[in-house]
């Protein structure tokens, strides 16, 4: 009896503790993911620009400036992922950092990028623990946590590797 | 016979004057400069007394990074890479004595990558100014001064 009441009371503390252990992996706060600051931008085609309208997807935002070089090298790896994810369910998002709006808008259309492109205020660089130095790139999960932050030029194979963990 | 007696001169001259040069580093092209260390700069700000003198501390990077962060004291002049920023570079020290002693930054990029320190300090190396250096930024202002916990100011 007092055997049969052990088994009972162990087998109880491991359910507990199953279910404890399921319910953090969904938790994303468990998991020390912080959701990303929304944001309401106009990108350079005029159209409205909202972190928020992109909730399902997974998101590439990355902070450049045209004057950044290894932003620039970084741009031609995020057009191609954007070819190749969009598909399932990847937005990459630019947000420059340049001062005005006329050389991103000349190097968007060099560049033929494939992905919106707003200018950023000060602002929104606070809301993402400050832009002081380029670049920097955030990888968004489908929730809308902030799962990476890279800071400086990085390998499309890195972001690659992210996102088929995200899709 | 003469020219083998000269060689070795010619060569403890060049040591002599490679070990008590100024330091110099290159920058994101070829041009040497004159740097300073943040934790030398902090120094410098820090001490009470006016010796060393205390610099001009003027930002030559975007004007983006410069709202968000800066240096106490220091003046956003303009990107040492526009005509702009280098035009106003010129207005603010056309009165200055050419010994000012200038610091120069930016901290947008890694060092060598930095677009603006250089032309900004060939401009001012141009206008004849002879005390001017550069801070040392390896990474960006955000790895090497903010979050080493230096002293920021925030807004225009």
């Amino acid at each position: 009896m007092t055997q049969r009441k052990i088994a009972i009371i162990v087998a109880l503390l491991l359910l507990g503790w199953l279910v404890l252990r399921w319910t953090s992996r969904r938790d994303p706060r468990a998991q020390g993911l912080r959701p990303a600051p929304d944001f309401a931008l106009t990108d350079l085609s005029g159209r409205p620009l909202h972190l928020s309208d992109y909730r399902g997807k997974v998101v590439i935002l990355d902070f450049w400036a045209t004057w950044c070089e290894p932003c620039k090298e970084e741009i031609p790896q995020f057009i191609a992922l954007q070819n190749k994810y969009s598909e399932r369910g990847l937005q990459i998002l630019g947000i420059s950092m340049d001062d005005s709006e006329a050389p991103v808008r000349q190097f968007q259309e060099r560049f033929k990028m494939n992905y919106p492109v707003a200018v950023g205020t000060p602002q929104l660089a606070d809301q993402y623990g400050g832009v002081l130095g380029l670049p920097i790139t955030f990888v968004i999960d489908r929730e809308g946590h902030i799962v990476s932050r890279h800071i400086g030029a990085t390998n499309a194979e890195v972001f690659e590797k992210e996102i088929q963990r995200l899709f | 016979m003469r020219r083998h007696s000269l060689l070795p001169a010619l060569a403890i001259l060049l040591f002599i004057s490679s070990v008590f040069s100024t330091p110099l580093a290159r920058g994101a092209d070829s041009t040497d400069m004159k740097t300073l260390q943040p934790a030398e700069l902090v120094s410098i700000l820090a001490a009470k007394n006016s010796k060393p003198a205390k610099p001009l501390l003027f930002q030559v990077g975007s004007h983006m990074l410069y709202v968000q962060a800066h240096v106490p004291g220091s003046e956003y002049i303009g990107q040492g890479n526009t005509p702009e920023g280098l035009q106003h570079l010129g207005k603010r020290v056309s009165s200055l004595p050419k010994g000012t002693f200038i610091v120069l930054y930016c901290g947008c990029c890694p060092w060598s990558h930095c677009p603006n320190v250089n032309p900004a300090y060939d401009a001012l190396k141009q206008l004849g100014f002879t005390n001017v250096k550069v801070l040392y930024i390896s990474t960006n202002f955000g790895a090497d001064w903010v979050d080493k916990g230096y002293s920021v100011a925030r807004g225009e």
